[in-house]
């Protein structure tokens, strides 16, 4: 389609931290609260209060910074934004500018020759929410100053995207990292991971970079894409014509599918950025980033090669058990319990996954824990149940809470394995059926699943089915 | 019972043995200012009420034996700290209505520690100024003169305590606002090393710069106020957890041996006469009392005030962002919507200084004039602190005029913002450098005090003021009183 040009998007995202208390004061960051009860005269802007920095939002940045390979600045500095709007208390928002705590990371993505393709980050940065403006009403537009002061880590992104499609798969590895740290709830409706993407075109061969749009603040991945091959188009079709791209800011519309200008080159902020007298530079020593790096836990990559180094499982099944850290951590859990790892994987990806989700349950509040699955997975493995029991067994704990045992025990599920008693039942069932014994003598060997499963019924499904078998081989050559 | 020439320890005494009540001193107070301030506009408001009912429980702690070491003294503080419940405008129409809901940290450990509220003092709007005439409270007159200035912008601050309003006061000092109005007024100020007092609920003009300290009649009462303020303040980042030295203990170690730095840059031509002599006179004094006195050089002075006021006024129009009408203060209702809410507010709240500041700052923080203002003057600064500490290598302090000129008259020099800017020539160094100076009486021009800059290195305010008493128990410039019936 668009052959000529090449797309370079670069990327801005807005990770909120998951701190108990604001950045600057000790209010709480609890979402959804009464309009402006969780406020202070910090958070407020009130004449005369001043900030004090949170070590926790330090302490996460460190920890995303290392999470994407960056370099931690043993100095860095809070800056001041200086901009009005009744969302901001003081009329400047404290961020860092010439000084960010870390710089010059980068993320390996997979690119669609099914490659890896690394995506520069050039820096990572704190700062403070605004607020937000409730608007409507007759009394016009009201602000609520909740969200005011809450930490922001701000990620940007090198401008090394070609496609929507690596834009997309950048965004979902940045996400899978801060929720996987433990710094952001990933909550995306919520804002909690909010996203500026900055997109242009360059003829194909051209070194220097085209004009460029800014899509502001979209929020789930599907708009994302949408946004950005929407700009895409739109640029295309304005080269095409000999027009030029204006560098202005541009806010996407999910549900027509458009983006419009909101503001120029010419009515950008000047925000005069200057550091914050009112707190001192953040020094951060070798020792802390060393403590914060050995916390660090494990990284889904990481995580997803081992597994099928260590446990030799399938890399479609490594992959989705370390994709979200409480599966991952649900799985080891259960493979200490239960050390077959395909076995634990199997179960994970069908009866776990399919039970959380269709009844909307996070793995965190998964009913059966890792000791009550393993509990039941035992019980297979030693033949007091089918493994197609064990999927009514497993309905019975997430229902009760119950043990495995305690639920085979009350339901009279444990599966016979007394030979006299399962050789009774086929002996009534061959009397009953002895024209079709006769031709399994004979050599009709698909009629063994009909007698398997006479026994199974009369049983109820307690026989065990592998006896039935060796039982029905000896009645054919006595 | 005549309180005029004691001091607050003094007082405490008396108050002790039940030689007189907090009540009785409070009630001294507020019939001075009643007395006096229609003249002086020294108050901006006045606490009757409650003053007069927080003396009634601070004798009821004095007769329980339960007093603090400031209960029943009766103090003001400039209008530019919260106090939680009594207005605090600090000079500006766009605040004229605002109550604040805290207490400023240094306010609160004066009231913590028994000290009486008698009102909030007249000051220049967001403390921009040098004369007081910057308020939207009017200006205030000096008492030793009421056609004259009494400095700026703590005026209110220091006016009070010429005029016997009260015993000691808590000003800010940016770049002079302490030791300026001190010296105008024949009192004692003092500005501590920036760090050392916290600025938390301080309303701010230059936060780099901003400085909180005591003003008092006597080196005494300002070195016992400065042990009640100062110390660390988890509240201000910028507060400095170091230990507060006991500043009465070794006040009266006098200053034998000590070495006294005259900073050559400080006594140029131009000086007024009798601001030379009186200094000169006072270092004769320090030289009879057993100190060496020698010549310094702190080569980067001519370029301070430009320093400062680009440093100052960049700051600042970021600190009075918040004045958007928004929130709190003063709204002017507009057509135009939001912005033209914003500009009228801002248009009508502000008084023409601090436009004219605003205005200077947000300029010399511009894209593409950064470099060349904000961050050439940040270089200079540093120059300006190296000229100090390496001053400090030679001598235990310096000595220096306080301002150039005795308070000069209202309205002299409200026409000329830049000669207005000059008379912080000798104070503002001292801000940029972010150490320690305090003013004290050395003399009289006529009618009216000449102030003596003692200016100390980081932290050791202990020095400067041991320095101070060693004077003051040698002359009588302090025990002046301004002729105002």
């Amino acid at each position: 389609m668009h052959s000529r040009y090449e797309v370079v998007i670069g990327l801005e995202v807005h990770v909120q931290l998951t701190t108990k208390t604001k950045i600057f004061c000790g209010c709480s960051t609890a979402f959804g609260q009464q309009p402006n009860s969780q406020t202070c005269p910090v958070c407020l802007g009130l004449p005369g209060a001043l900030p004090v920095l949170n070590q926790q939002v330090v302490e996460y940045a460190i920890r995303a910074g290392l999470a994407t390979n960056c370099q931690i600045a043993p100095r860095s500095i809070f800056a001041r934004k200086n901009y009005f709007y009744p969302d901001l208390p003081k009329g400047y928002q404290i961020s860092q500018f010439e000084l960010p705590i870390t710089e010059h990371g980068w993320l390996d993505i997979d690119d669609a020759a099914g490659g890896k393709k690394r995506i520069g980050i050039t820096r990572i940065h704190m700062e403070e929410d605004a607020g937000k403006l409730l608007h409507g009403g007759k009394s016009g537009s009201r602000v609520d100053l909740n969200r005011a002061c809450t930490p922001l880590l701000e990620v940007v992104s090198e401008p090394d995207m070609r496609s929507a499609d690596e834009a997309i798969e950048y965004l979902k590895q940045l996400h899978q990292i801060v929720v996987y740290l433990g710094i952001c709830d990933g909550n995306l409706e919520e804002g909690s991971f909010r996203c500026d993407a900055n997109v242009s075109l360059r003829p194909k061969g051209q070194v220097e970079l085209g004009t460029r749009a800014e899509l502001k603040n979209i929020n789930s991945f599907r708009f994302i894409k949408q946004a950005i091959e929407y700009e895409v188009e739109r640029q295309a079709e304005l080269l095409d014509e000999g027009g030029k791209v204006v560098q202005e800011t541009r806010l996407f519309d999910a549900d027509t599918g458009v983006s419009r200008s909101m503001r120029g080159k010419e009515e950008a902020h000047d925000y005069r950025y200057f550091p914050d007298p009112d707190l001192v530079p953040l020094v951060v020593d070798e020792a802390w980033v060393e403590r914060v790096r050995a916390e660090l836990p494990e990284m889904p990559l990481v995580k997803r090669q081992r597994y099928v180094e260590q446990f030799e499982l399938p890399d479609y099944d490594a992959g989705v058990l370390s994709a979200e850290r409480g599966v991952a951590e649900y799985f080891e859990a259960l493979v200490s319990l239960h050390p077959q790892p395909k076995v634990c994987s199997n179960w994970m990806m069908g009866e776990v996954m399919r039970a959380l989700n269709d009844k909307e349950v996070a793995i965190a509040d998964c009913p059966v824990s890792p000791e009550l699955l393993a509990g039941l997975l035992g019980r297979i493995d030693d033949n007091t149940i089918s493994n197609k029991m064990a999927k009514t067994v497993f309905e019975e704990i997430w229902q009760t809470g119950k043990t495995a045992d305690q639920v085979i025990d009350e339901k009279g599920l444990k599966q016979v394995t007394d030979t006299g008693a399962i050789e009774a039942i086929l002996d009534e069932i061959i009397a009953a059926n002895q024209g079709q014994f006769e031709e399994l003598k004979a050599g009709k060997d698909k009629l063994t699943g009909f007698f398997v499963g006479q026994v199974m019924k009369l049983s109820k499904g307690k026989a065990n089915p592998g006896m039935v078998n060796q039982l029905i081989q000896k009645k054919l050559t006595e | 019972m005549s309180f005029s020439q004691m001091s607050i320890r003094q007082l405490q005494q008396a108050l002790r043995e039940g030689k007189t009540s907090a009540v009785e001193l409070t009630r001294a107070c507020l019939a001075r200012i009643a007395a006096t301030d229609g003249r002086v506009n020294a108050f901006v408001t006045v606490c009757d009420e409650t003053a007069l009912a927080a003396a009634a429980e601070a004798d009821r702690q004095l007769a329980a034996g339960q007093a603090g070491p400031l209960t029943g003294i009766p103090i003001a503080v400039k209008d530019i700290f919260n106090t939680a419940g009594v207005r605090t405008s600090c000079g500006s129409r766009i605040l004229e209505n605002y109550i604040a809901p805290y207490d400023a940290t240094a306010f609160a450990k004066l009231r913590e520690q028994g000290a009486i509220l008698l009102g909030k003092l007249n000051m220049d709007e967001f403390a921009m100024g040098s004369s007081n005439e910057n308020s939207a409270n009017g200006p205030v007159a000096n008492p030793w003169d009421l056609e004259r200035v009494p400095g700026g912008s703590s005026g209110g601050s220091a006016a009070a305590l010429a005029a016997g309003q009260t015993f000691a006061t808590l000003g800010t000092d940016t770049g002079g606002s302490i030791r300026q109005p001190a010296s105008f007024c024949g009192v004692v100020g003092l500005k501590p090393t920036y760090g050392r007092v916290s600025r938390y609920g301080v309303i701010a003009y230059a936060s780099s710069l901003d400085q909180v300290g005591p003003l008092a009649h006597f080196v005494e009462d300002a070195a016992l106020m400065l042990g009640a303020i100062a110390g660390y303040d988890p509240a201000d980042s910028t507060s400095v957890d170091c230990p507060v030295p006991d500043y009465l203990a070794g006040l009266d170690a006098g200053v034998k041996g000590m070495k006294i730095g005259l900073p050559r840059e400080y006594f140029i031509e131009g000086l007024d006469p009798a601001i030379k002599q009186a200094v000169e006179a006072a270092i004769e004094v320090y030289r009879g009392l057993g100190a060496e006195i020698v010549e310094v050089s702190l080569p980067h002075t001519d370029y301070a005030v430009a320093c400062y006021y680009l440093i100052a006024m960049a700051e600042a129009s970021s600190n009075l962002a918040r004045y958007d009408g928004v929130r709190y203060g003063v709204r002017q209702q507009a057509e135009g919507g939001l912005t033209g809410m914003y500009e009228q507010t801002r248009a009508a709240g502000f008084g023409d200084e601090v436009k004219r500041r605003i205005m200077l700052g947000t300029y010399a923080l511009s894209s593409g004039y950064y470099d060349a203002y904000y961050l050439k003057a940040q270089k200079v600064r540093t120059l300006i602190r190296e000229d100090f500490l390496k001053a400090f290598k030679e001598v235990d302090l310096l000595l220096t005029p306080v301002a150039p000129t005795a308070a000069f008259k209202l309205g002299e020099k409200t026409d000329d913002p830049l000669q207005m800017y000059l008379s912080d020539i000798f104070t503002i160094p001292v801000n940029l450098a972010g150490t320690c100076a305090l003013s004290l009486p050395c003399g009289m021009d006529g009618q009216l005090p000449i102030g003596l800059q003692l200016i100390g290195q980081p932290f050791d305010e202990v020095r400067i003021l041991q320095a101070a008493k060693a004077y003051e128990a040698e002359t009588d410039w302090h025990k002046q009183r301004a002729p105002l019936d």
